[in-house]
């Protein structure tokens, strides 16, 4: 099992190499220049002495190995720099995030798995059956409604029936408080965001349970477990539902990390300021450095998600980690 | 203080600011102390010095930690030409030896926020850094003064500038709201670049923190300048990049207004919401949209192909339609519709473009095209993907040339995309284009519309028009100043039509009712001190 560790560790190398370098270079062919956006993006007379001075201040005026050696030994040293946009260290900026992408991520996975693993069981257990059909509904629903458009219509609903109920609308807190702080202001404003990119994420993991289970249900050994007199219940939590989990668990892991920067346009309708909204941020502003360092977070969290999933994948079959 | 040359224009201004505001009812009420006011920002702090930065991102979070040496009168923010001392005190000099010399007189009892006392060194050493920046250091508002000649104390508690020529625009540059009064200790011990991540200032509130993307947390300075004020306790200025969030945060309470405007479907959708607990204050808006032909392709090189694309435009019309659903509304020549130095309608009636026989004038841009040998055109039309106005206005503007048989393709582009064509590599063959300004400074406003300007785009060099500018700019009655300004704007958008003005802005901030105090301005950088602000609850 260590030495399955330590090869999967091993290749994270090449990766994050990888991603370096195709970050640092796709970002450079992009038209346009922070400078030019911070200093003219208000219409302001700029003459090209203010633009020279600021891409000094930033950097950008030495040869592009040099910066791309700057970047990537920044990375490996933990140094990531200044946000070009801002001035501020990145890893403040990131810091910052950081804690309230995790959450909204972790409590979005949490609704994901409270709701397909029940709903992707008992849809395969009773399958063509009303509850299959219902299951299949509500699940497909989930697939076709973008969570942004939720969020969208979570928002405005807490507004309307607010008004309706209490005479006085009311919506989510706007900015994000740490959970030790103010536990209830803080659940009040991630609860949405996490049932609303929840839904969406339980959808595809319900299907994949369903799918997963029923072709476990056909294998010879639950057939075999049914003929020795073994209960259902007992063949489907013991037998069935572990066997039937890789690619549920390939799913979750999946969405898990993209969740930790993918979550764009969520974030956005719910003012959260995650990881997402930064890079929308920091793509619009070519604030490079801090696009790159967080090209570079988001594939690490990839990379140690896919570990973690391999490690379970060895744990869950053990034919695995003996291949 | 009513700036000399401009004196007629208050009691002009006064009338203009469009408002059923209850401001006025907030005057005769009595001011309660205390409360945060929460307010949201749609867009994103890039330093904290205002000498280099040039966004509203940075004007409404970061404002009210600083004074300045005079400003806007808040309690006449529509008003183009009434400033008064923030950091002076006895009136804003009205101008010596010819109106070339500015005697500032300046406030004792003012401390920055760490202690220091305020003097004339800091006054001096902070439009130094403006006027006339060491080699290396950026300085976004260098240009505006350039008929400074010397700034320099005078005693402990007096500055002078000294002018290289009279200019009606010297005064209305200093009243600038981003000219944050730094102190010489700071820039002398600290440096130059300090001010980009920390805050020093002399404003009504104090720095409590900022949290980058989230929000910017002040509280009340309670030695502040001014006796009495601020009335609040603190603010948030919290960031909401999107509109609809913005305003979803208004309506459920979580802000109380936001500072740069509404388009009107939103003010609508607020009133419906909560009727009486909004208030909205509306204006004109030092802000305005143009197309910008790039002379250096044909066939916008020839002056009749830009007069077609202006002629094509109904501009009456579109005030009509447009207003209805884009912050768009007022139609205009080169210089702020309610200053004293805008043309007047018959004036504007006489421009190419400007006339109200919208089928006569369509019938001369075809003819105009045809004579070019530019039937049919065809052009890309670079625009920026920012919902309101642009994209409004940029559909409207393909629909108007539709009718004189111009073919344009829209591209919407991002905003780094969208200034990499305009400015630095000029790939466009026409592009919208923007002019957006804090006080009310016509006299350098229209600089825009220079070839050698380095915020104009169209790559054209026009002597004539940088002649008569320079006679603009040397000026010295007001009377003067609008027949030359009338000459400048019948060159630059009628004859030459180097830039094709579309509408100019229109501000509608819808607010909590019960945020008292605060007065629309025609730009949203003015009136953003927030020491007269107070929450009426």
């Amino acid at each position: 099992m260590w030495q399955y560790i330590l090869k999967r560790l091993f290749l994270m190398i090449p990766t994050l190499l990888g991603a370096a370098i195709l970050i640092f270079f796709l970002l450079r062919l992009i038209p346009g220049d922070v400078c030019e956006i911070k200093l003219a993006g208000a219409g302001l007379y700029v003459d090209q002495e203010q633009i020279d001075i600021c891409r000094k201040d930033l950097g950008l005026d030495k040869p592009m190995l040099v910066q791309f050696w700057n970047f990537f030994f920044g990375f490996l040293t933990f140094d990531l720099g200044k946000s070009m946009w801002t001035g501020k260290e990145i890893t403040f900026e990131l810091g910052l995030r950081f804690e309230l992408s995790l959450q909204v991520a972790i409590m979005a996975t949490l609704t994901a798995i409270l709701i397909a693993i029940p709903l992707g069981t008992i849809s395969a257990v009773k399958q063509n059956t009303w509850i299959d059909y219902f299951v299949r509904a509500f699940s497909i629903a989930g697939i076709a409604i973008p969570s942004f458009w939720l969020g969208i219509m979570i928002i405005l609903g807490l507004l309307i029936s607010t008004q309706a109920l209490f005479g006085t609308p009311w919506m989510p807190p706007i900015e994000y408080v740490p959970i030790w702080e103010d536990p209830l202001a803080n659940l009040s404003q991630l609860i949405w965001p996490a049932v609303a990119t929840g839904y969406r994420y339980s959808a595809v993991a319900t299907r994949m349970t369903r799918s997963a289970l029923l072709e476990v249900l056909r294998e010879d050994y639950i057939r075999t477990a049914r003929a020795k007199g073994l209960m259902e219940k007992l063949i489907i939590n013991r037998h069935a539902l572990k066997n039937s989990m890789l690619p549920v668990v390939t799913v979750i892991g999946i969405e898990f990390a993209f969740l930790m920067g993918g979550l764009v346009v969520t974030e956005q309708v719910f003012n959260l300021n995650g990881l997402g909204k930064l890079f929308v941020e920091s793509v619009l502003n070519q604030d490079f450095a801090l696009t790159q360092a967080l090209v570079m977070v988001v594939v690490s969290v990839f990379i140690f998600t896919n570990f973690v999933v391999d490690i379970l994948y060895a744990w869950l079959d053990p034919r695995i980690r003996y291949a | 203080m009513k700036f000399p040359s401009l004196k007629f224009a208050v009691p002009l201004a006064a009338g203009l600011a469009l408002s059923f505001t209850m401001a006025d009812t907030a005057q005769a009420q009595k001011i309660k102390r205390g409360g945060i006011l929460n307010f949201v920002v749609g867009s994103k702090i890039p330093s904290y010095d205002g000498h280099i930065e040039g966004t509203f991102g940075m004007i409404h979070p970061i404002r009210p930690f600083y004074s300045t040496l005079i400003r806007v009168n808040p309690d006449n923010p529509q008003s183009p030409t009434d400033f008064i001392c923030d950091l002076c005190e006895g009136g804003v000099p009205k101008g010596d030896d010819g109106f070339t010399k500015y005697v500032f007189k300046i406030r004792k009892n003012v401390k920055f926020h760490d202690g220091t006392p305020l003097t004339a060194d800091d006054i001096t050493a902070t439009y130094k850094k403006i006027i006339f920046p060491p080699e290396g250091i950026a300085s976004a508002r260098k240009a505006f003064f350039k008929m400074v000649d010397s700034v320099e104390s005078t005693g402990k508690y007096e500055v002078t500038f000294k002018l290289k020529f009279p200019s009606g625009s010297f005064i209305p540059s200093v009243a600038m709201p981003f000219n944050f009064v730094y102190s010489k200790k700071d820039l002398d011990e600290k440096g130059y670049t300090w001010h980009k991540t920390n805050i020093n200032g002399t404003g009504a509130f104090r720095f409590v923190q900022h949290q980058p993307g989230s929000f910017v947390e002040g509280k009340r300075y309670e030695n502040y300048h001014i006796k009495g004020k601020p009335y609040l306790d603190g603010f948030k200025a919290i960031s909401a990049p999107k509109m609809a969030l913005r305003l979803q945060a208004i309506r459920g309470d979580r802000a109380a207004i936001e500072f740069r405007g509404f388009p009107p479907k939103a003010r609508d959708d607020l009133v419906k919401a909560l009727g009486d607990k909004i208030t909205v204050q509306e204006s004109d808006w030092n802000c305005a949209l143009y197309v910008t032909p790039n002379q250096r392709r044909k066939p916008f090189d020839d002056a009749r192909v830009r007069k077609a694309l202006s002629l094509a435009l109904d501009r009456w019309g579109g005030s009509k339609y447009l207003s209805k659903i884009a912050i768009v509304k007022t139609v205009g020549g080169v210089v702020f519709p309610n200053h004293p130095l805008a043309a007047t309608r018959e004036e504007l009636l006489k421009l190419t473009g400007y006339g109200t026989d919208v089928a006569a004038n369509r019938k001369e841009a075809k003819r105009l095209l045809k004579e070019a040998g530019a039937e049919n055109l065809k052009m890309v039309f670079n625009n920026r993907g920012v919902d309101q106005p642009y994209k409004v206005v940029g559909t409207w503007l393909i629909d108007q040339w539709k009718q004189i048989g111009v073919e344009a393709e829209q591209q919407v582009n991002p905003s780094p995309v969208f200034y990499a064509k305009l400015r630095k590599k000029s790939d466009f063959d026409v592009s919208i284009d923007f002019n957006c300004q804090s006080v009310v400074n016509p006299i350098a406003d229209v600089t825009k519309f220079l070839g050698s300007a380095g915020n104009n785009y169209g790559g054209y060099k026009d002597e004539v028009l940088e002649k008569i500018y320079d006679r603009l700019l040397r000026a010295g009655t007001e009377k003067e100043q609008r027949v030359i300004m009338r000459e400048f704007e019948t060159r630059a958008i009628s004859d030459q039509v180097h830039m094709i003005p579309t509408l100019w802005w229109y501000k509608i901030n819808p607010h909590r009712s019960y945020v008292k105090g605060w007065k629309i301005a025609p730009s949203h950088y003015l009136n953003q001190a927030l020491d007269q602000v107070w929450l009426d609850k």
